[in-house]
């Protein structure tokens, strides 16, 4: 697909789908595949309801309730401080409750984030007509303010998955995931970014629709960066005041222990969102595309790009719920609103449609998906390209680095 | 009782109407409200009010929640709700229409029914009570007659509407009334009864039959004891051994029942046709003023085939003709304006916005949306006749 990025614009689309890995299907192979998979679309859609409803509605009550208990079992750990000297006190004790409600919070935070948030935002639960369930007005426990993310997310990411310079998302903005992306210094250290990356997750989303690196480089103005970026100061301040002092406040003489016990909520959350999502786009096997690649791309072609470009984890229904069903990331990505509870069900159904096209469908434990996405960070924080076909990625790199120059004389004049 | 949106004015939105109605009411924060404020900021993004919701729904103040305390038959088709609002809930005057929030196959309808009790005789202390009558076909008041069960929980919107008793001390009332569209009125009548002024009242009611005319053991029971109360009740079909067969609104009708009706504030609630007749009858004496109606049968915009029709833009105050086959979205750019919107295929819904009036249909399944209050995409949604929505 690189070779094809060189050619002409007229014969661009041609030559794409001739050499990439969707190249065995022809237009009324696409058209197929395009109404097979909007026929699963259209029949959940139609069978949506009550027992969904109940779901949803289920998981949001256990949510608030896991929230708001888990931040009472941190402040009884208090009474079981030595400092107290209560006749039962004993750090055991005391760091065991504690420990407990800060697992419980992290826990609920992650269902807040994963099950309930993003898929709320992506509107799988808009036909529900709930006004307190929607879309557009829903915020989330997380730095990042809901609307920002709505547009790097549920615009950039999902109509561009895996597009090499329309989404965002590939390796965001700070590491290297595939050789599609031209090596610089920068990337030498990516081994400690992506750790980085993982700890502080949900302050890097809340910067990510800034394009913090786009406006240091000029290529966007203050001017447009600067409502952005105050409106997730509004954001993050709501959320800091909550977590690290209000909270923390009404614990009195036990203010660092809770405002310690909050930050390794919000850490673990971090961990844990930021495993499953880069398990979503980057393990070994995955697809990226070339910007020309799409040009014009039919919705057969769009459905299996989403396919390839997206991989699922194995799990058992609980790991599913944890993870927002973001384990189902190829259902997701192929019907992005429709209920998360419901990817589960499909699954056997995309997956025996992949096989029929002869479409790779990227599924394996939590262990091979996340060990093979630490091996490319490894890997491609050193420079070079990854091809079976030697020469391919060269060109492909030398041709990126003439479109850069090229914008760049373009952008001095 | 359904009360078309044009009539009200107000958005049928049950969040909406329990907000304005909270603003309304306390244009200062008291101490405990800034209390509150304080708590909540410990449960941003959510507020206290959504975990008090999970101990008692009645708690809540971002949703007011009434759960139902009795159901009873009035006719075989139509049951008296009973509910009991939780906190938040505005005393509603006689005569006012309330927004109740449904759940039907997971999906929330709002529909507003006119209060079928006075505030001074509650059902039950600190309850309300609505009347619903089943509408053949009708999705929302077939469930409300049918499912509706004691321990079920509806939301409710602040009670609103000028359907009003008037503020005379002792007033000279005709009360025209039509099937369901009693059921503002046995509040108003309610009301007066309570506070002693049930004295000069006449009140002629349409029903088809003598067993579907709601509240009528009530009704003539009141009369009998509230000489000031003339009851007519007039069944236009036959059945119970009563004749029926007896003629509908007219100006004859109103002359042999109240001849002095020109001197008496003059209420009427039913179908279509009487309120059109009378509305008629009284513009035609001069008399307009003195008649206050309300309609309880939405208005529909008619369907133009494939036509599509004409679209107006609420906020913006801008209305383009839009074509059948024309995304909203396209219109709207068309005409100048900026709606927000992302993929523009229908995946991200961004460009989701509320329909007011009028019908859409989803370009992608040409299915038809025609309920005030529904979310509609407008990249894959084209006007189906004409329509309102919230951009």
């Amino acid at each position: 697909m690189s070779a094809a990025a060189a050619m002409p614009r007229a014969s661009q689309a041609t030559r794409a789908s001739s050499t990439g890995p969707l190249a065995h299907l022809d237009a009324d192979r696409m058209q197929s595949l395009a109404e097979e998979f909007d026929a699963i679309r259209d029949e959940v859609l139609a069978d949506r309801g009550a027992r969904d409803r109940r779901y949803i509605l289920r998981v949001i009550r256990t949510q608030r309730a896991l929230a708001l208990g888990s931040r009472l079992v941190m402040f009884a750990s208090c009474a079981f401080h030595p400092w107290l000297g209560l006749a039962w006190a004993s750090f055991p004790a005391f760091l065991s409750l504690l420990g407990l409600g800060t697992i419980g919070l992290a826990v609920a935070k992650i269902l807040e984030n994963m099950e309930i948030s993003h898929n709320v935002m992506h509107g799988q639960w808009d036909w529900m007509g709930d006004p307190e369930i929607r879309s557009d007005t829903w915020e989330w426990d997380l730095v990042c303010p809901s609307s920002q993310w709505r547009h790097s997310h549920n615009v950039m990411h999902h109509m561009w998955t895996n597009v090499m310079g329309k989404d965002r998302d590939v390796g965001f903005g700070m590491v290297r995931v595939t050789e599609r992306q031209v090596w610089s210094p920068f990337y030498a250290i990516q081994p400690l970014s992506f750790l980085l990356l993982m700890t502080f997750f949900e302050w890097f989303i809340a910067i990510h629709d800034v394009q913090l690196a786009n406006v240091l480089s000029g290529k966007r103005s203050r001017a447009e960066a600067m409502p952005l970026v105050r409106e997730v100061g509004r954001k993050a301040g709501r959320q800091v005041l909550k977590d690290y002092v209000l909270w923390p406040l009404l614990a009195g003489p036990f203010f660092l222990w809770i405002l310690g016990a909050n930050f390794v909520a919000n850490v673990l959350r971090n961990v844990w969102t930021f495993i499953i999502i880069f398990c979503g786009h980057f393990p070994a096997g995955v697809h990226h595309f070339g910007k020309n690649a799409v040009a014009r791309e039919s919705r057969g072609h769009w459905y299996a790009r989403q396919m390839l470009g997206s991989c699922n984890i194995d799990g058992s229904p609980l790991f599913h719920v944890m993870s927002g069903n973001l384990s189902h990331q190829i259902e997701h990505h192929l019907f992005p609103d429709l209920p998360s509870n419901r990817y589960g069900e499909i699954a056997p159904r995309v997956r025996e449609i992949a096989a029929r096209y002869e479409l790779d469908y990227n599924t394996a434990s939590l262990g091979r998906q996340f060990g093979t996405t630490v091996g490319k960070i490894l890997r491609f924080s050193l420079p070079g390209p990854f091809s079976r076909r030697p020469g391919e990625a060269r060109r492909h790199a030398a041709l990126q680095l003439r479109q850069r120059s090229a914008r760049r004389a373009q952008d001095r004049r | 009782m359904n009360i078309a949106e044009s009539a009200s004015g107000k958005p049928p939105r049950a969040d909406d109407g329990a907000r304005s109605g909270l603003a309304r009411t306390t244009p200062r924060p008291t101490l405990g409200a800034r209390l509150g404020g304080a708590a909540d900021l410990l449960a941003w993004p959510l507020r206290v009010s959504h975990y008090l919701e999970l101990v008692n729904p009645l708690w809540s103040t971002h949703t007011t929640w009434a759960r139902v305390v009795d159901v009873r038959d009035e006719t075989a088709d139509a049951r008296t709700i009973v509910l009991r609002p939780g906190r938040g809930f505005a005393l509603h005057r006689a005569g006012q229409f309330v927004p109740v929030t449904v759940t039907i196959d997971g999906r929330r309808h709002v529909r507003t029914y006119s209060i079928s009790s006075a505030p001074e005789r509650a059902p039950r202390r600190g309850c309300i009570a609505i009347t619903v009558k089943r509408v053949a076909g009708g999705r929302v008041s077939e469930h409300v007659v049918r499912e509706l069960r004691p321990g079920a929980y509806v939301a409710l919107g602040a009670p609103q509407g000028d359907f009003v008793l008037p503020a005379a001390a002792r007033p000279r009332l005709l009360m025209l009334t039509a099937g369901s569209g009693i059921t503002p009125v046995r509040a108003m009548l309610q009301s007066l009864a309570a506070r002693g002024v049930l004295d000069d009242v006449v009140h002629v009611h349409w029903a088809p039959r003598v067993a579907e005319a709601i509240f009528a053991d009530e009704l003539r029971a009141l009369a009998a004891t509230h000489p000031g109360y003339r009851l007519q009740i007039l069944t236009t079909r036959a059945g119970d051994g009563a004749a029926g067969g007896a003629p509908h609104f007219s100006a004859a009708v109103l002359e042999q029942h109240c001849p002095d009706w020109l001197a008496r504030d003059a209420f009427a609630c039913g179908p279509r046709a009487l309120l059109a007749a009378a509305t008629v009858h009284w513009a035609d004496s001069g008399a307009a003023p003195r008649l206050r109606i309300e309609r309880f049968e939405p208005a529909l915009a008619p369907l133009a085939g494939e036509a599509g029709g004409r679209v107006c833009f609420r906020r913006s105050g801008v209305e383009v003709d839009s074509g059948a086959a024309q995304p909203l979205l396209l219109a709207a750019e068309a005409a100048g304006l900026h709606p927000a919107h992302g993929c523009r295929m229908g995946i991200c819904h961004t460009c989701t916005v509320t329909l007011r009036s009028g019908r859409v249909r989803d370009l992608r399944d040409g299915r038809i949306t025609g309920e005030p209050g529904a979310r509609v995409q407008i990249c894959v949604s084209a006007a189906a006749g004409a329509c309102e929505v919230e951009l």
